[in-house]
């Protein structure tokens, strides 16, 4: 789990920061996709390097969620009989909503592949126009909606997913753990900030 | 103060229980939670009914016997305390409170509020010791440790093994229990010698008895009466990790 997470983790954030380009112009993210498709073009072709990357993303997504799915088939076999009062207690409202922010998080990647990486969805939908087919789309406010609740679903993920595999991964001593703590809640916001300011830009037409 | 309580009556383990409602009066805000039940039980006996059965023994929070879901909190909505003393004060006569056992797989209940948790000493049988020749008890100062360690040890070995942790968990992980046994000894000079091994054998004996696993809610540690924190579930899977890439 911590594993395969901290692969996609560290996609998200190559993910971000590269979407930050559409604020350079609109020949700059163009110019991006051209680069992440010529990037080790020699040795594995044009565009090779994309699909070894979207191979490892699809191994860690389906780890992830077998790792997930053998969590919550064990957690509900520990408890066979569930309380008649059990109001919502005492934990983070991040760490209850993992399993189904998760379901809704894969639900949106399949609708993001399909409308910005197959362009069939995307109003313009055309291949390699990355800017034109972004600004297109977010110039629609339900697009924009769900797109914010997506990457807020994925800050609160983020949130408690990064402290919990710091912990998994048993980097958190007693001593850090304010610093875990915080750690996490900080790279959360960051990245779901890095990610809403694209179609914001775009909606209140800084991006055009 | 008179109080309404809705119980969990159950015959046996294999029987099917249920929710009874019952009327206690004559409790005072001093009186403990099982003080409370005591009242209820001498009434249930003086009626020539089953009194309900519970856990309890020492009565001062030390012993780890007492352990009842209130209310959908495990021991209660006061932190860092076990049911023996939680008092009366804290609970609002107007508001029924509901009791309930401990759930999970792992801990059946033999009748009413009580459940075998004996679960958790096969977790400590897997590995919750040292292996040194004891001989007599040795000088205080005989081994130096420093005061950090001693005192996280000592966090630690406060588990009562009551089992709040997995009654309270989402997932029904004993991880808390199993990390606060392990990383008491692991910490110490005494308990190096099988610290990984340690580690790994008592995370496999808990899996093994039917307990779910550990994503870091926090449940735990909020209910827990001896404030165990959720840092030592860090420290056991450091050990347990270093153990696999050790290869043992």
């Amino acid at each position: 789990m911590a594993v395969s997470g901290a692969i996609l983790f560290l996609y998200v954030v190559a993910h971000m920061v590269g979407n930050l380009k559409a604020f350079a112009g609109a020949g700059a993210l163009d110019d991006y996709g051209v680069f992440l498709r010529e990037f080790l073009s020699p040795v594995l072709g044009y565009g090779g390097f994309l699909w070894v990357v979207r191979v490892v993303l699809l191994l860690a997504v389906v780890l992830h969620m077998v790792a997930a799915v053998q969590l919550a088939r064990r957690a509900r076999k520990a408890r066979p009989v569930s309380y008649a009062h059990r109001p919502k207690v005492q934990g983070s409202y991040a760490a209850r909503t993992m399993r189904w922010g998760g379901v809704i998080i894969a639900l949106f990647v399949v609708y993001h592949l399909l409308d910005l990486t197959a362009g069939v969805l995307n109003p313009n939908g055309v291949e390699g126009a990355i800017h034109a087919n972004v600004v297109a789309d977010f110039q629609r406010w339900y697009v924009v909606l769900a797109y914010t609740l997506a990457v807020v679903a994925l800050g609160f993920h983020l949130r408690h997913g990064l402290f919990s595999a710091l912990r998994s991964l048993g980097v958190a001593s007693a001593r850090r753990a304010a610093a875990v703590r915080g750690t996490a809640l900080g790279v959360a916001v960051v990245i779901t900030v890095g990610f809403l300011v694209v179609p914001f830009g775009v909606l209140f037409g800084i991006v055009r | 103060m008179r109080y309404t309580l809705r119980v969990w009556r159950q015959r046996g383990p294999e029987e099917s229980g249920g929710l009874v409602d019952y009327d206690v009066d004559g409790i005072s805000p001093d009186m403990s939670f099982l003080e409370m039940l005591d009242v209820l039980n001498e009434r249930l006996v003086l009626d020539g009914e089953e009194p309900v059965a519970f856990d309890h023994d020492c009565r001062e929070g030390i012993c780890g016997m007492c352990g009842l879901m209130i209310d959908g909190v495990a021991h209660g909505p006061e932190r860092a305390t076990t049911t023996c003393q939680l008092h009366m004060r804290h609970f609002d006569p107007a508001e029924p409170i509901v009791v309930e056992p401990w759930r999970a797989a792992p801990f059946p209940v033999v009748r009413d509020l009580m459940v075998d948790r004996s679960a958790l000493d096969r977790i400590v049988e897997a590995g919750g010791y040292i292996s040194a020749p004891a001989g007599a008890a040795p000088d205080a100062h005989a081994v130096p440790i420093p005061k950090a360690d001693a005192d996280a040890a000592f966090t630690a070995a406060a588990c009562i093994g009551c089992g709040a942790c997995v009654a309270a968990c989402p997932n029904g992980s004993p991880m808390l229990f199993t990390a606060a046994k392990a990383t008491h000894l692991g910490l110490l000079p005494q308990g190096q010698p099988e610290r990984l091994s340690r580690a790994e054998d008592m995370l496999t004996a808990q899996d093994d008895l039917g307990f779910g696993g550990c994503t870091q809610t926090g449940e735990c540690t909020l209910v827990c009466p001896k404030g165990i924190p959720l840092e030592t579930i860090a420290t056991l899977n450091h050990d347990v990790l270093t153990a696999a890439l050790r290869g043992r």
